[in-house]
Order: C-alpha cells, then sequence, then structure tokens
C-alpha cells in the first residue's frame, strides 16, 4: 500500500473546499451531541492520521471467525478495534441497525474509494438468485460486489470466504461459493480456518497496517508466515509418529501418554496452519494437543474428504511412515496448488488504488 | 384487512406507517424485523424475516455419523459447541453408548463456561448499546463514576483514574473523527436514560468485558483444544486425563486442571462483581422497560432441561434446570415435554420459504419434510431481489414455525428461569426473589424485555457458581481413581445395529435445542435440528399464531420511529442466532431434486 491519503486528503482530491471539510467536522461534532470545539479536535486528526477503514461484511457463515478475532490476546481485540484500525461497518459488533448501518457503507464509498480494506467472514450463496441470503431486501452478493469494487484489497477471514467450507459441502444446495471466485480483480488474502486462530487473525491485519503491503502469499494465497508449514512438522507428537507410537483410540493408554493421533485421523500432515506453532487463546493448547485429531480445517474442501477418524490415507503406516505421512502432504500440497489461480502477489496492492474497471461480472464456475 | 386477532390472543393492525429494520445488527446471522406504527408510534403489528439458509442438514445425509458433531457445530460460532454437544447426545442415543462420569462433568464445564462467556458477550456487545450512550460518558466525572463504582460492588478496577483512564483513550477515539463501530448510532436519544457516569462505567466494562470473555473460553481450550470450535467425540470427550504418570504432560493433568479452576473463580468474580451490580445499575433507570415486551414470555414458554447431573441421565431427577412448559401463563402447572412424541414439537411451513404436500400440517423432525421455495407474496413491496416491504400475508421467512401441542413458544433464559421457579427449584426461586426486591418491581416485571436481560444475567452468575460444583465432582472423581473420558466400545460402525434413530436435547444459551438423527447402514439418513432462534424467530403458522419475536414488539412505543432503539431492545433481548435457526431436512433425500445445482 502507498503511504496514507489522510481523509482531508481525499476531500480535497474529490473536489471539497477547506470550508466543506471544517464543516462536515463541526457537522460530526455535532451530530454525536459534542461541544463545537470538538470540531477542531477531528479536523485535525483527519488531517494528520486516519485508521485505515475496515468494512466487515458476513454472508452465509456461523459468525465463528469475528468470535475468534475478539479471542485475541496480542493484540487485544479491543486495541484493535480502538486503535489500530477504524471498523466502520461490521453488523455483528456495530451500534447502529437498518438503514443507520447501510448508510455507512455508502459513506465509506464515497470517502474513501480505494483506500478501504474489505474483510469478508463468510460467503454469498448464488442459486434461488442470491436471495439464501438476503440484507436490507437483497442478494447478500450484489453488497459484497458493490464494497469490493471500491475497496483496496480484500481479506477473505476463515475456511467459508476462503473456499466455502461447510454450507458449501457436498452437494452444496445453496451454491455457497468462495469470494476470490466471485470478485476476480482485486487483490485477496486468504486467512483460512474454520475459525482462523484469533492471532493469526490480527497478526494478518496489523502486518497490513504496520508495514503497509499485503503480507507474502503462498500459491494458494494465503500469508505464507501462517500458512507456510504442516502442522505435522511442527507437531509436538511428531516424535511419537517417528517412533512408531500410535494412539489406536480415545483414551486408550497411548492417548493418556500423549502418542501419535495419526491413526484416529489426525489431518495434520496434510494441513497447513499455525496451530502447532501459534497455538490457540493465547498459546494454550490446540486440537491435537487436547487430544483430538486435526480436521484439516484450513484446507480446502476438508469436509469433503472422508471422515474425521480415517487416516490420511489407508496405507498401512508400520514400514517407513516417515515417507508415507511426507508423501501424502507433498503430494496433496501440489495438487492443490495445480489449477488454482495465482493470487495477489504482493506487489499487486501497489496497483490495486487505481481503480480498474472489474474484468468479469459473471461467475466462473463455484 | 387492517386489524385482526391472533389465536394465541395479540391483536394486529396493520395500518399504519410501515417501518423496516434490515439488517438487525448486533446479533449473529441476517435478520429483517418490519412493524407498523399507530398514530402515537406505537407497534401494531410486527413481523419477523430470518434472512438466511445454508442447508446444513441436507449436507450432512449420507455422512459418518461420527462426524456429525463437526458439521453441525458449525451452524454457529457464537454458542460454539452447542450444536455438537446435542450432536454427540443424539448419537450416543441411537447407538445406546453410555458416557463416562467424567465426560459428563467435562462436557458440562464446558456448556457452563459457554452459557458464561457467551451470556456476558450478549451483555456488553450485543445488547449494552441499546441502553448505554457511549458518547454522554464523555461528559462523565470519573470521580463520581468511581463513587458510584464502589458503592455497588467491590471489583478493584474502580478509582478514578482508572475511569479517567479510559475516558481518554474514548475521548481520543471520539475525536479522531473515526467513530467506527459507533458511527451513525442514536447517541443523544430521549430514548438513552443512564446518568454520564453510569454510560461510562457501562462503557468501561464493555472493554473490560471485551478483553475477559476470552478467558473464559480457555475451558474449551484445555478439554476440546481450541475455541471457537472445540473437538468433542461420540462416547465421552478426546481428551484423555493424566494426573500422575509418565506422559502426563500430554494429556489433561493438574497443570490445566489448576488453570480450569482459576478460570471458573474469575468467572464468579466477573459475573457477581461486573455484570450484575451493571445488570442492576441500568435496570434501575428503566423500570418502564418492566412492562414493555412480554409477548410470549407471560403465556408460553419452554425448556428441555439442560445440565445432567448424573451421567446419560436427561431427566428432571439428573437436570439442574428442569424441562418443562408452561401454557396461557399458569405457573401453577408444569407440563412434561417428550421430544420424542410425535404430537409435541412440531414445524409448520406456511408462512416459511419451505413447501409441504398439505402445509397445513405440523410435522415433527423425525418425520419432516423440507423443500425450500421462495417466493414472496402477492402485497410484496418492491421485486424479487430487493424487497422493500415484505408480505406477511404469504411465506416471509427462511425459518420455519415451531409449535409445541401447537402453541407458539418463547424459549431462552427467561423461559429456563420460568420453569425452573415453577417447578420450586429453590436455587434459581432465591436468585430471582432477591433480585426482584432489589429493584422494588413485581413478579410480573419478569414478562418483559427486561425480564429477559436480567435472567440472562442472572443465569450468568448461576452457570459460573455452578462450574465450581461440577469441578468439584470431576476431582473427587479422579480421586476415587477413575479417570475415563471416552467410552469406545460402539466407536466402531461395525458394531451397529442397521437401522436406528435417536435424539440429542437439551438448553443452549438461547434456548432449547433437539437433533433428530436417523442412522442407517452406519451412515446418516436424516438429520434435524430445531434451534432456539427458529421458536422465538418464527414467522406466523397456518393457523394465524405469531411467534415470540412478533409478539414481544407489540404495544411498544416508539420515541422516534426514524431511529429503532426500541425494536432493538427487545428484538436483542432475545440475543438471536439466525445462522443456527435455518435449516434444512428431508427424510429421503426428496430436496436433493428441487434445489438447482448450476
Amino acid at each position: 500500500m502507498p503511504a496514507h491519503e489522510t481523509f482531508y486528503d481525499v476531500m480535497r482530491r474529490h473536489g471539497i473546499t477547506r470550508r466543506s471539510f471544517l464543516k462536515f467536522c463541526s457537522l460530526t461534532a455535532a451530530g454525536l451531541g459534542l461541544a463545537p470545539e470538538f470540531a477542531g479536535r477531528i479536523a485535525h486528526a483527519l488531517e494528520t492520521k486516519p485508521r485505515t477503514p475496515v468494512i466487515w461484511l458476513h454472508g452465509l457463515e456461523c459468525t465463528c471467525c469475528t468470535e475468534s478475532f475478539i479471542r485475541s490476546g496480542n493484540p487485544l481485540a479491543s486495541d484493535v478495534i480502538l486503535s489500530m484500525i477504524s471498523l466502520d461497518y461490521d453488523d455483528t459488533l456495530m451500534a447502529a441497525a437498518g438503514h443507520q448501518a447501510e448508510e455507512i457503507l455508502q459513506q465509506t464509498v464515497e470517502k474513501y474509494d480505494g483506500q478501504y480494506i474489505l474483510a469478508c467472514e463468510g460467503n454469498p450463496p448464488l442459486n434461488e438468485d442470491g436471495m439464501y441470503c438476503i440484507q436490507a431486501g437483497k442478494p447478500y452478493v450484489e453488497k459484497l460486489r458493490y464494497m469490493a469494487d471500491h475497496c483496496k484489497a480484500i481479506i477473505a477471514w476463515g475456511s467459508c470466504a476462503s473456499w466455502g467450507c461447510v454450507q458449501a459441502a457436498h452437494p452444496n444446495p445453496t451454491r455457497a461459493t468462495p469470494i476470490h471466485k466471485v470478485i476476480l480483480d482485486k487483490p485477496i488474502v486468504k486467512v483460512p480456518g474454520c475459525p482462523p486462530i484469533a492471532e493469526v487473525m490480527t497478526g494478518v491485519i496489523t502486518y497490513m497496517i504496520a508495514f503497509d503491503q499485503l503480507p507474502p502469499l503462498d500459491r494458494q494465497g494465503r500469508p505464507k508466515m501462517f500458512y507456510g508449514q504442516r502442522l505435522h512438522d511442527k507437531c509436538y507428537r511428531r516424535p511419537h509418529f517417528d517412533a512408531g507410537q500410535f494412539v489406536e483410540k480415545f483414551d486408550d493408554e497411548g492417548a493418556r501418554k500423549g502418542y501419535c493421533l495419526y491413526k484416529i485421523g489426525c489431518k495434520g500432515p496434510t494441513t497447513y496452519n499455525a496451530c502447532s506453532t501459534v497455538e490457540w487463546n493465547g498459546g494454550l493448547s490446540w486440537p491435537v494437543k487436547s487430544g483430538h485429531g486435526c480436521l484439516g480445517c484450513a484446507e480446502e474442501n476438508f469436509w469433503d474428504k472422508g471422515s474425521f477418524y480415517s487416516p490420511v490415507s489407508n496405507l498401512n503406516v508400520t514400514g517407513n511412515v516417515e515417507a508415507t505421512a511426507n508423501q501424502i502432504g507433498g503430494t496433496l500440497a501440489g495438487a492443490a496448488a495445480i489449477g488454482v489461480a495465482a493470487h495477489a502477489a504482493a506487489t499487486v496492492i501497489q496497483k490495486a488504488t487505481a481503480k480498474k474497471p472489474r474484468a468479469s461480472k459473471e461467475m466462473s464456475n463455484g | 384487512m387492517a386489524s385482526v386477532s391472533t389465536p394465541n390472543g395479540f391483536d394486529l393492525d396493520t395500518s399504519g406507517q410501515r417501518i423496516v429494520v434490515d439488517p438487525i445488527c448486533r446479533i449473529e446471522g441476517h435478520l429483517r424485523i418490519e412493524v407498523n406504527v399507530d398514530e402515537n408510534n406505537v407497534i401494531r403489528n410486527a413481523v419477523s424475516t430470518g434472512n438466511m439458509w445454508r442447508g446444513l442438514e441436507v449436507i450432512l445425509q449420507g455422512r459418518d455419523p461420527r462426524d456429525a458433531w463437526a458439521f453441525t457445530e458449525r451452524i454457529c460460532g457464537v454458542c460454539t459447541g452447542v450444536h455438537a454437544l446435542q450432536s454427540v447426545r443424539a448419537v450416543e442415543d441411537a447407538l445406546k453408548i453410555d458416557i463416562p462420569a467424567n465426560a459428563n462433568h467435562i462436557r458440562n464445564l464446558m456448556m457452563l463456561a459457554q452459557f458464561t462467556q457467551d451470556h456476558i458477550v450478549h451483555f456488553y456487545h450485543l445488547h449494552a448499546l441499546d441502553w448505554v450512550d457511549v458518547v454522554s460518558a464523555l461528559s462523565a466525572d470519573p470521580k463520581a463514576t468511581s463513587d458510584l463504582q464502589q458503592s455497588i460492588s467491590p471489583w478493584p478496577n474502580s478509582s478514578p483514574g482508572y475511569f479517567s483512564n479510559v475516558q481518554n483513550k474514548l475521548r481520543r477515539f471520539v475525536e479522531s473523527g473515526q467513530l467506527g463501530i459507533f458511527a451513525n448510532a442514536y447517541w443523544g436519544s430521549p430514548a438513552y436514560k443512564l446518568p454520564p457516569e453510569a454510560n461510562l462505567m457501562a462503557t468501561t466494562h464493555y472493554l473490560e468485558a471485551l478483553d475477559f470473555q476470552k478467558e473464559i473460553v480457555k475451558i474449551h481450550t484445555i478439554f476440546g483444544g481450541r475455541n471457537p470450535h472445540p473437538n468433542w467425540v461420540v462416547g465421552g470427550m478426546p481428551c484423555s486425563i493424566n494426573v500422575d504418570d509418565t506422559g502426563a504432560v500430554g494429556a489433561v493433568n493438574m497443570v490445566w486442571l489448576n488453570m480450569v479452576k482459576d478460570i471458573i473463580e474469575q468467572s464468579i468474580a466477573f459475573t457477581d462483581q461486573v455484570y450484575l451490580p451493571d445488570l442492576k445499575a441500568i435496570a434501575s433507570f428503566y423500570k418502564d422497560w418492566g412492562a414493555i415486551g412480554g409477548g410470549l414470555s407471560g403465556k408460553n414458554v419452554m425448556s428441555y432441561g439442560e445440565f445432567p447431573a448424573y451421567a446419560n441421565n436427561y431427566t428432571n431427577e439428573s437436570w439442574m434446570l428442569p424441562q418443562g412448559a408452561i401454557l396461557n401463563g399458569d405457573l401453577g402447572t408444569v407440563h412434561d415435554v417428550d421430544v420424542r412424541d410425535p404430537d409435541q414439537v412440531q414445524e409448520f411451513v406456511a408462512h416459511s420459504w419451505y413447501q409441504y404436500s398439505d402445509e397445513n400440517v405440523g410435522l415433527h423432525p423425525w418425520d419432516g419434510v423440507t423443500e425450500p421455495k421462495f417466493e414472496l407474496g402477492p402485497n410484496t413491496k418492491g421485486t424479487k431481489t430487493n424487497i422493500e416491504n415484505i408480505d406477511e400475508g404469504g411465506k416471509y421467512s427462511w425459518l420455519k414455525a415451531p409449535r409445541w401441542r401447537g402453541n407458539a413458544m418463547e424459549v431462552g433464559p427467561l423461559a429456563r428461569y420460568l420453569v425452573a421457579y415453577a417447578r420450586g427449584r429453590e436455587d434459581i426461586q432465591a436468585q430471582v426473589n432477591g433480585l426482584l426486591e432489589e429493584l422494588s418491581l413485581p413478579i410480573t416485571a419478569l414478562f418483559s424485555t427486561l425480564g429477559r436481560t436480567a435472567a440472562r444475567g442472572l443465569e450468568a452468575s448461576w452457570a459460573a457458581h455452578k462450574m465450581r460444583d461440577v469441578y468439584g465432582e470431576l476431582m473427587d472423581n479422579l480421586k476415587r481413581g477413575d479417570t475415563a473420558t471416552a467410552n469406545m466400545d460402539k466407536f466402531d460402525p461395525s458394531t451397529w445395529e442397521a437401522d436406528v434413530k435417536g435424539v440429542g436435547f437439551g438448553e443452549a444459551p438461547r434456548g432449547s435445542l433437539g437433533h433428530w438423527v436417523h442412522i442407517k447402514d452406519t451412515k446418516i439418513k436424516n438429520y434435524q435440528c430445531v434451534v432456539p432462534t427458529t421458536w422465538n424467530a418464527s414467522p406466523r403458522d397456518p393457523a394465524g399464531n405469531i411467534g415470540a419475536y412478533e409478539a414481544a414488539l407489540l404495544g411498544t412505543p416508539m420515541a422516534n420511529p426514524e431511529q429503532p432503539l426500541e425494536i432493538l431492545r427487545t428484538i436483542h433481548s432475545f440475543d438471536p442466532c439466525v445462522a443456527c435457526s435455518t435449516h434444512v431436512m428431508s427424510n429421503d433425500g426428496r430436496e436433493l431434486s428441487t434445489v438447482k445445482v448450476r
């Protein structure tokens, strides 16, 4: 991202006079019931360093991403919301409702065209003309497209926005479709997981603010810093895998000794995420550490890869288990990368502020 | 047709100005409310529309029933875990699997933690801004705020300097001109009644609660590996316990058990020293809301019961909060609820975007059908993809209309508390009577928006204290040498009968929740959830009975119909969860043929 254009700069660029700008500040102060001297302070702040506006939309989802986000310990979610970004629209948390809420979207487009981050939780359904997810009487996909059209970059929170997730599992009755198959002309950072880890979410967004650029992404559009390694490679139970010490069923002797969960279905060998390193809820634990195999929830179509209690391969793990698991991981990762459109490299964002016509309004095949 | 009386005793008048609130924010999911107000701005008609449908139950067909908890857990990430719990209970019921005592204690701890955390987040982050004017807090005197805080609670964060710091942080935020989530709201409305000091205290606790809630859920992280969406397993819990042997670091050990104990004590302190005092302080300025928003609560309420004291016993001798249904406000008669009885729980679709062959009948979840049918009524204003006004005479919601013996019911904390009160549960009676006495309110004030919000606060405290008891029972059991957490005798599908049905039922933070499963040849043949918000946000049924949201809005005076604060207060008092409530099922996969997969 280029150096921040202040709110004042943006208004001037749109031909708004300083006089009008100050009037806006006065109205803002008055609208809040504040004394007139606040107008000057508001003007000062807007002229100097605005917080990056973030518009957080919700499609078909379960709100676990928002819930995860507010679990962040470092930084605290309250500090992110109050001091680091300007969360101008988030229907889960915002005070306004109805048309007062929806007006904010229009205001954002007018004030911050090409400047705001669009954070997408959930995805749009495309069947039934989009009316499986209705917002303000209209299909959610319309709102998504409109807000994407004017944004600087998109964060696709969680597996719904990144891949489709549970409502897109077979047979995907609503034709729930991930963001990158609907929005084709904007840089998208995928932060998959059902949900993603809280500190990964705040880590991604604060990276974008602090470094003024998108994080380096892998070929699937995920930040390399959090999704570059398999859980299996950093798993603290890995020595038991290497030693051939496995849990055969829940709560057996091996389970009580912390043996490897591979045989009861752990998807760690094929899952790229930060659970085994960052861990969850302030680094306290993660699924494998608390005794259940990884579900693979950060991977595409993880719902449709067989039972969570079937090993990732039915190959006999008594031989060269190390080679087997590595092959499984390597093969799947390679297959997934092929055919996936390469997404925004870090530099793409440099071009993002120059508004481009949308490549196509048509959906790719969901 | 301007005026009509419903069979469940409400008068509807559609002649006045129509007001639309969409989206209802500060909820889970997507909800629309339309009302008609009369010339005095009093609500005379109300329409609740569920705005989303995800189709999870059809997705479950043909899958391994042991996986169903993970799918259904993703119905909702706010009340995370509640669907997973009912799912494993349903499969265990079908397969006749008994879980170990420790697994029952751990599940109770996880659900009690969920109730505590969910209620705190609801009160402070989803509901408080309906009552608390954040901007007014800027004009509070920090010293007077400190005096107020110290007069109502021993909570240590109470010095003038503490409140002054928060106020300065808030002032910098407001002066930035970037109001974020507080933008374009209703600050300064005459509907806000708190003095600036109470506003500053509550706003401060908004921030404290946001920081604290993440601690409570660490109970999920310890036993389930993470939150949101901790892990569960059919037959017990996936975490093993090892308190004294080699490898204890790879299981639940004393370090983690000690942490659980600390979290419980912190949760008790927060609910008793912050949440409840705030609730009482705020309620004392809004006593008029003890007579507004009652709706169905003074008529029909229901609870399935929750928190089994004894493993595998889901009856009133075991439930810490009992099951029961109250009809027509008769607290003297509590009816037993049997979720297996085909005549009791039924769902109707006459006004829902689904179709039955005969839409005058209701179907029990084990026999239900769902075929989506998005069709707007003839009096809709707007178009199919741009609805200006909904037509409640036709189909108008993605929610079905569940009924108990044909009655629309209210569920949730207030319903649970009324059932427990009427069942003579002394712990609940003492809490309720104590609160009413402190606020000098009559018992009828319970049947209201204020009553719903108050019951939730009482229940948060009850749940936090109950965790302490359950933790003690878990430790006692471990001392007896029983460390089992899972029964794997029937985990292997080859041990299952060919054709079985089961039901998992209980209470989620927002009310009664049931999962019905039909397992055939080791795969899910049919799966159905009937969910709290489906009961409360229900559309009309074929007989014309309105649902709990719709009923609760009637008679509410609005200060300014342009600002829907009063609507938000009452709807939020139910804590809507719409992703939970919209669903689909089928007993034979027929709906697949009606869904175009292009």
